[in-house]
């Protein structure tokens, strides 16, 4: 196949990868000469709408929501953070991981553990807990060396059902001595003190968004660097990345520790939310779950991450809220997967503003063959 | 100066490469042979995506072979691939930053250095393109930026003119008679397209099943009666 002969959007090409088929390379949505040329001035305007969406969502919500809604959102704000990381780890780096989830609870427990023995302030907890997660991210990321689609999704799912199977031994800290620091009185439900400045569920939602932020400025940060360049070397094929002098196995490593490291930060501020943490929150086929709805939300922009959080914290709570069975998420997350892997790379976060384009296009052109009956009616594109 | 001795390559009961010792001098090289001759196979052992069982490859004194794949870039060996590998997802300028910033390139001359090499194959106006927007012949030139890059001392071509339409082709033929000179670094070019090697190669070698057959002067090879036969299959004029 003639590299001429590709689309330019949308095209999911033949170049070997072993990924999933419509998660190979294709080029950035929006991608064209025009953005590129005014690359500062469309930097500047996204940093402004990013801020001003930010400063709605730390100053605007919490006043619109009750205390119920307020915790859900602050579960979206914290998931967010794992969808990034997956996000990232799939779109930009072309692999695979279904052990994110249990990451999460990693993360919460090394929080939880920390802050029995020790007096450290929250940030550092969060850090702490953030990197000790990204280390043991590295060493399940080892196989991912040699091992990439199905297997690698296989390894790190069986990775995830040995993490539970700790967890149900150990248990979260709740005080206890010993190592595990988990005594039988103290409860199932662990939850870390909130610092002071964030003590109440309004500031400590503020304070999450922050964290998430902090995590998306990271992720910006790689993505718009040297290692950003070489994960898309990287996913493109492990040949040409090597040719070009990348070092592959620091760069796969570097994936699953930084996709790793946004979960245990996020396990860190999930310890702290409302309602703490239990082991029965960590089911192992909630990987499976975050995975679909990363691919859904869309994992070629980092925005999908937020849509993957909205999608898998929101979306429950709505249906409960209006009534409807929360089973029937699965079967839509099934069809939701399913349009993805067929016709929609690049997820919701992509395919949306074109379908809204096409729908606008498709209206206009109705209401020029209503009103204007001199030419006869087009195809809209 | 590029010495081969001896070097053997086996895929199971296929010998891709059989004891091939050549000597590969400065300027441009090319290396020719029917589909299946090895040639590839070739470059893929100097970049070392394959491990050969027998042989050695010295590279200006240094052992090519012993270097970790990705070191061999850090070192100096650059290659294009046959079917080409520009990345689509970044910008022509990020394609060669790529290559520069992973292979020791002082960042203080990165912008310089990335520029130069762009310009060299005339895609300064596109810099700021996505690679995944570019024709096929846009490609093949970021390919060849992404090989002068960064004070290369081997290019490897594999079939750059691949698919390209002639003039195309006598573009690409025009600098890559430049690099040896301009960039300072050998080349060895395999083509199928025996104008642009004739054009560009001072010296030929031919490989057929994995044996060197010939090489020398590209004009006396390409008169060579078993080049002929086994390259072109037919007695005719080349």
């Amino acid at each position: 196949m003639k590299a001429s002969d590709r689309p330019e959007v949308l095209s999911p090409t033949t170049s070997g990868s072993t990924a999933p088929p419509s998660l190979q390379q294709r080029s950035d949505p929006g991608a064209g000469a025009l953005r590129d040329l005014h690359l500062s001035r469309g930097l500047l305007v996204r940093l402004v709408l990013g801020a001003g969406t930010l400063l709605l969502v730390v100053f605007g919500l919490p006043g619109l929501l009750d205390s119920f809604w307020l915790k859900i959102v602050t579960s979206v704000v914290i998931y967010s953070i794992v969808t990034l990381g997956l996000g990232l780890l799939i779109g930009r780096a072309g692999m695979v991981s279904l052990c994110q989830f249990l990451f999460m609870a990693i993360g919460a427990w090394v929080a939880l553990r920390i802050d029995y023995a020790t007096s450290l302030p929250f940030p550092v907890l969060v850090l702490i807990a953030g990197l000790i997660t990204a280390a043991i991210g590295a060493l399940v990321g080892l196989p991912a060396l040699r091992l990439s689609g199905l297997y690698l999704a296989l390894i790190t799912l069986m990775a995830a059902g040995a993490i539970t199977v700790l967890l149900r031994i150990a248990q979260f800290p709740n005080g206890g001595g010993g190592f595990f620091g988990n005594s039988s009185a103290g409860g199932a439900t662990s939850r870390l003190p909130r610092p002071a400045i964030a003590a109440g569920d309004t500031a400590y939602f503020r304070y999450c968004v922050v964290v998430a932020a902090l995590m998306f400025l990271l992720a910006v940060w790689h993505l718009r660097g040297k290692p950003g360049r070489a994960w898309a070397a990287l996913r493109q094929s492990q040949v040409t990345a090597v040719a070009a002098g990348v070092n592959t196995i620091l760069y796969r490593l570097w994936a699953f520790a930084l996709a790793s490291f946004m979960a245990g930060v996020a396990g860190a501020l999930l310890a702290a939310a409302s309602g703490g943490v239990n082991i029965n929150q960590f089911p192992v086929q909630n990987s499976i779950l975050l995975l679909a709805v990363v691919l859904m939300g869309g994992v070629y922009s980092i925005w999908g991450a937020v849509v993957a959080a909205l999608l898998l914290r929101l979306l429950p709570a709505l249906l409960d809220d209006w009534g409807v069975s929360t089973e029937l998420l699965t079967i839509l997350f099934g069809i939701g997967v399913l349009q993805v892997l067929l016709t929609a790379p690049g997820g919701l976060v992509d395919q949306v503003p074109k379908d809204l384009a096409n729908l606008g296009r498709a209206v206009a052109g109705l209401a020029r063959s209503v009103t204007g009956r001199a030419k006869p009616p087009e195809a809209s594109p | 100066m590029i010495e081969v001795e001896g070097l053997t390559v086996r895929f199971g009961g296929v010998l891709p490469i059989d004891e091939m010792t050549v000597t590969l001098a400065g300027g441009t090289c090319g290396l020719i042979g029917p589909n299946g001759a090895g040639k590839t196979t070739f470059f893929n052992v100097l970049s070392g995506f394959v491990k050969p069982v027998a042989g050695a490859v010295r590279a200006f004194g240094e052992d090519l072979l012993a270097m970790a794949a990705y070191r061999r870039a850090r070192w100096g060996l650059r290659r294009t691939f046959q079917t080409e590998q520009a990345i689509a997802n970044l910008s022509v300028y990020d394609n060669v930053r790529l290559v520069h910033e992973n292979t020791g390139g002082l960042r203080g001359t990165r912008r310089q250095d990335v520029m130069d090499a762009v310009a060299f194959v005339g895609l300064d106006r596109e810099a700021h393109r996505q690679v995944g927007t570019l024709g096929v012949g846009e490609r093949r030139l970021v390919e060849v930026a992404r090989a002068v890059v960064g004070q290369p001392r081997l290019v490897l071509l594999d079939e750059p003119a691949a698919g390209l339409p002639d003039e195309e082709t006598e573009h690409l033929g025009e600098l890559i008679r430049r690099i040896p000179q301009e960039i300072e670094a050998p080349v060895i070019l395999v083509d199928h397209d025996m104008s642009l090697v004739s054009g560009c190669c001072a010296t030929t070698a031919v490989l057929d099943f994995g044996k060197l057959i010939a090489s020398g002067p590209t004009a006396e090879v390409l008169r060579n009666e078993h080049v002929i036969r086994a390259y072109l299959g037919t007695e005719e004029e080349v």
